[in-house]
């Protein structure tokens, strides 16, 4: 379980990594969905990985670090209201810029300075 | 009252704030004479709590009665309590500020600003790592707001990178977070300080990456040398107050960078003791460099003041990887003058631009300013501050700084920090004759400017004699501040009184 668990963790965290360094504000707002995505699962492990063990401590048995999951919790909260913020300033950056660059340089300037 | 006092600075904001966001629509009065009253009410809670920090015991404030380490704990030390203030009273110059027109320029300025106090305050005094988290969450969320406040092309721009860019960096806090919580098992700062102590050998790489990530985190708030490059045109582009305001936020980072790496990586630490210092020092000297050159290369007062602005945060930040009691006792004195200093110069630039009409803060031949003595004077104030001519209060703070470098780091602090000294007199000077003397011939028809505007930059700006009058007390208190933050063991001892006994 521990390697599928940390594979997906660092897929997940690869991809976003490489949206966030992309030209356009949609893959950027993606990519920094997919690294909250990944930062949570990261999170989450690190109380260690159990299973079928009591969320509280029930006498000497396993149980599950319940101090992950509520900082998993607030995490996933603050995430959400950022992708929300962040999405809303990109269409306005696409409104008052009049493209979806993150520099806000239109392609034909790019390309001027590109030569 | 008087135990509940320590959370007033987070609970008074975040009502007032509430109150604030709750629509009163076309009451302009209402909302400033509670926006300042607000304001001025923090700073009397900040002077208490001064007072109450300056014996040098340190208190703590249990949140919903869980005592350390399984609660969130607020803690009130000398460090703290003077970040607090100085929070409050730069916060005061600013909010008179904005009651001259700016906060009508958009929706919602009062209550946002008040939000972003409430971070500010919540990050100095929170003892718990996660709860940083939280509250540097809380301050960039109103920032992000604030910073668009007015819109505009050139604001929008520059809030996309800082909100990508601070996104970004918000993920990597967690990581870190999560990463020394999974090695310590704890998250409180005084615990996790007393466990590294007997952390077992395997466990000190997963710590080292997790300081150093933290280290990241903290340089990009504070605007470090690599990670800089967001601060300029953000700082450039805010509304004057908001920058001023900001003027803080790079001040949040070096503060957490002091809290963190002299308590939780402090003398208890072992091999990880002070792993931070030698990327601190070059980086912040790198800081130095670069930033005196885009002083000297700026073509626009406000993003003259944004690289005056990286010039204070290499020094502090050279101040933090020197290392000892005195270099901490310095940086921050040098931290209150460069903080209320930058804040009034924003302000200060505004008003210049208002007056100039066209050709705004452009460092350029521009039409005759209807107040351009009484201008004038608070820029010389401003420029011979922040560019540490004597007799003002930079002077001051650049000799303590210059003295406590001991010989070995004398070769390379004393000629970057002087030539920076250089770098700022030679561009203000320029800045100010073109401003002020290079005139076209035309009419002076700026509008005068309110006397809330000249209010809020004389406050600012009446910081640096008084600081420089009072250098002896203040000086004092920085130097108490920092012995008491050599000795990490007292906060561990007035949080975990049992700690030495648990197994």
């Amino acid at each position: 379980m521990e390697s599928l668990y940390a594979i997906t963790t660092g897929v997940l965290s690869a991809c976003g990594l490489y949206l966030i360094l992309r030209g356009r504000t949609f893959p950027v707002v993606v990519g920094l969905t997919l690294l909250s995505y990944a930062v949570n699962l990261f999170l989450f492990s690190m109380g260690g990985l159990t299973t079928d063990g009591a969320a509280i401590i029930d006498g000497p048995r396993d149980y599950a670090d319940p101090l992950p999951q509520a900082l998993v919790l607030t995490a996933i909260v603050i995430g959400f209201a950022m992708t929300a913020f962040a999405v809303i300033l990109s269409m306005r950056a696409r409104g008052d810029m009049g493209n979806d660059h993150v520099d806000g340089r239109k392609q034909e300037e790019r390309e001027e300075n590109h030569r | 009252m008087m135990q509940h006092l320590i959370v007033l600075p987070v609970v008074l904001p975040l009502l007032t704030g509430l109150f604030l966001l709750r629509g009163l629509h076309g009451s302009t009065r209402l909302k400033r004479v509670l926006g300042v009253a607000s304001t001025g009410l923090l700073v009397v809670i900040a002077l208490a709590l001064l007072l109450r920090a300056a014996d040098g015991e340190i208190a703590y404030y249990a949140m919903g009665g869980w005592q350390p380490p399984f609660g969130i704990v607020l803690v009130l030390d000398r460090l703290s309590a003077l970040m607090v203030l100085l929070t409050a009273v730069l916060a005061l110059g600013c909010v008179i500020f904005a009651c001259g027109g700016d906060d009508e320029k958009g929706s919602n300025f009062h209550g946002l600003f008040q939000l972003q106090l409430m971070g500010i305050n919540g990050a100095f005094l929170t003892g718990d790592l996660f709860n940083l988290f939280v509250f540097f969450e809380v301050l960039l969320l109103a920032s992000y707001a604030l910073l668009l406040h007015g819109g505009g092309k050139s604001r929008t721009q520059a809030a996309v990178h800082y909100v990508v860019l601070n996104l970004a960096g918000s993920a990597l806090f967690l990581i870190a977070v999560g990463t020394l919580y999974g090695a310590t098992g704890t998250l409180n700062m005084a615990d996790m300080a007393v466990r590294l102590g007997e952390l077992p050998a395997e466990r000190a790489g997963l710590v080292t990456a997790g300081a150093l990530m933290l280290l990241v985190v903290f340089g990009l708030k504070s605007a470090i040398l690599p990670l800089y490059f967001w601060l300029p045109r953000a700082y450039a582009a805010a509304p004057a107050p908001v920058a001023a305001l900001f003027a803080i936020m790079t001040k949040v980072g070096i503060y957490a960078i002091l809290r963190v790496y002299s308590l939780i990586f402090g003398e208890h630490a072992g091999d990880l003791a002070d792993l931070e210092q030698p990327w601190v020092w070059w980086l912040s000297l790198a800081t130095l460099a670069i930033a005196t050159l885009g002083v000297l290369a700026a073509r626009d007062l406000r993003l003259l003041i944004a690289y005056l602005v990286l010039v204070s945060v290499g020094t502090l930040l050279a101040g933090v990887g020197m290392g000892t009691v005195e270099a901490t006792a310095s940086l921050l004195y040098y931290l209150l003058h460069s903080t209320l200093v930058t804040g009034g110069l924003f302000l200060l630039a505004e008003m210049i631009g208002l007056q100039r009409g066209k050709a705004g803060t452009r460092i350029v031949k521009g039409r005759p300013l209807t107040q351009g003595g009484l201008l004038a004077l608070l820029f010389l104030v401003g420029a011979m501050a922040v560019a540490g001519l004597p007799p003002l209060s930079g002077a001051i703070g650049k000799a303590l700084l210059l003295n406590a470098a001991t010989p070995a780091q004398q070769p390379w602090l004393w000629p970057l920090l002087l030539a920076s000294g250089l770098g700022a007199m030679v561009a203000l000077s320029r800045a100010g004759s073109t401003f002020f003397w290079r005139n076209k011939s035309g009419e002076r028809s700026g509008e005068r400017l309110s006397r809330h505007q000249w209010t809020g930059v004389g406050l600012l700006l009446a910081a640096s004699p008084l600081l420089a009058a009072l250098a002896g007390p203040v000086s004092d208190y920085t130097l108490a501040t920092a012995s008491q933050l050599a000795n990490p063991d007292n906060v561990v001892d007035a949080l975990l009184p049992d700690a030495g006994d648990a197994p």
